[in-house]
């Protein structure tokens, strides 16, 4: 399958989704200009990758910062997650959060009510 | 000629009491004009820098982040025009950063259609209303049932402002017309929360 990779800004996340190498990953901030069409690529690969998923997938989320308008988005790709679950994959859904950032602690929280994908919190220490 | 002259002598004045007025209120930022995704992340940038300096910390800093970019969202997606404007030109507001003690204030203002008053009204009556549980449960309805709209509102930076503030919102709408109206929302992010 195609790689997608995308190299952070300070408004776009870091994005790779590698389906032979099993990295699945988005990190750093969101708040691109254009939400709909930063993340339409990304969902397309989802779509594309539901059709033939790897074994097991484990999709890592390491965001610092996402806006509203990315938070919506965010809950589309892990509805994808939830549909390759329910159809009896092996999906995983790790929310990486910084220790010290009990917002975005209670922001993976929010997403784990909402979809019903296996779903584990990760604390990290920036130092 | 000398009408002239003293328009632009109070004008100066003009300058002056402006000055005044912004150090009185303890603004650390103020804008007029169009929001454009540019300004948004110099104005976060601008921000982040002075923060750092201050040595504010890292939570402070990402709630007065979180609330700066939804505050000028809205306004970017929000705002309307008003017809007498020589350029039509919507997303256009006023934008303010104050900061006074442990306080960081955001204020933004912009023209709306007076039809959309009651509406928003309601909605930020409703969000004063709810406490943090409240909040988190509104904010999970929404983001299911809300749909992002062409320029990419999810409906959910007033809650967000809510929940990351733990403050109420200060708002008012004052009438420019029949027409129009202006709105002001404020938000404060304490330090001791």
């Amino acid at each position: 399958m195609e790689v997608i990779k995308i190299i952070g800004t300070d408004d776009t996340p870091n994005v790779i989704l590698d389906a032979d190498n099993n990295i699945f990953e988005i990190s750093g901030r969101s708040l691109p200009e254009d939400v709909t069409s930063f993340y339409e690529p990304i969902l397309d690969w989802l779509d594309d990758y539901a059709e033939e998923t790897n074994k097991k997938t484990i999709f890592d989320f390491k965001l610092v910062y996402f806006n509203t308008a990315s938070s919506k988005l965010i809950l589309d790709i892990l509805l994808k997650l939830e549909e390759m679950y329910e159809a009896g994959k092996d999906v995983l859904v790790r929310w990486h959060f910084p220790d010290d950032d009990e917002d975005m602690e209670e922001a993976g929280e929010e997403y784990a009510d909402i979809v019903e994908v296996p779903f584990e919190q990760v604390g990290y220490s920036l130092d | 000629m000398d009408d002239n002259k003293t328009d632009i002598k109070d004008f100066l004045a003009f300058a002056y009491s402006f000055y005044k007025t912004v150090k009185e209120y303890k603004i650390n930022l103020v804008y007029e004009g169009e929001i454009t995704h540019q300004i948004i992340k110099a104005f976060t940038s601008l921000t982040e820098t002075n923060m750092e300096i201050d040595e504010e910390s890292t939570s402070i800093q990402k709630k007065v982040f979180h609330v700066m970019v939804e505050s000028l969202q809205n306004i970017s997606k929000h705002a309307d025009c008003l017809p007498t404007e020589n350029q039509r030109k919507e997303g256009k507001g006023v934008f303010m950063l104050g900061k006074n003690g442990d306080t960081y204030c955001i204020t933004s203002g912009n023209v709306i259609s007076s039809t959309k008053v009651p509406e928003i009204k309601n909605q930020l009556i409703k969000i004063n209303s709810l406490d943090k549980d409240g909040l988190k449960t509104l904010y999970k309805q929404q983001i299911r049932e809300g749909r992002l709209t062409q320029k990419g509102g999810a409906g959910l930076g007033f809650i967000d402002i809510a929940k990351k503030t733990g403050n109420k919102l200060d708002f008012s709408f004052l009438s420019i017309d029949d027409e129009f109206s202006f709105f002001v929302l404020t938000s404060t992010i304490s330090k001791n929360i």
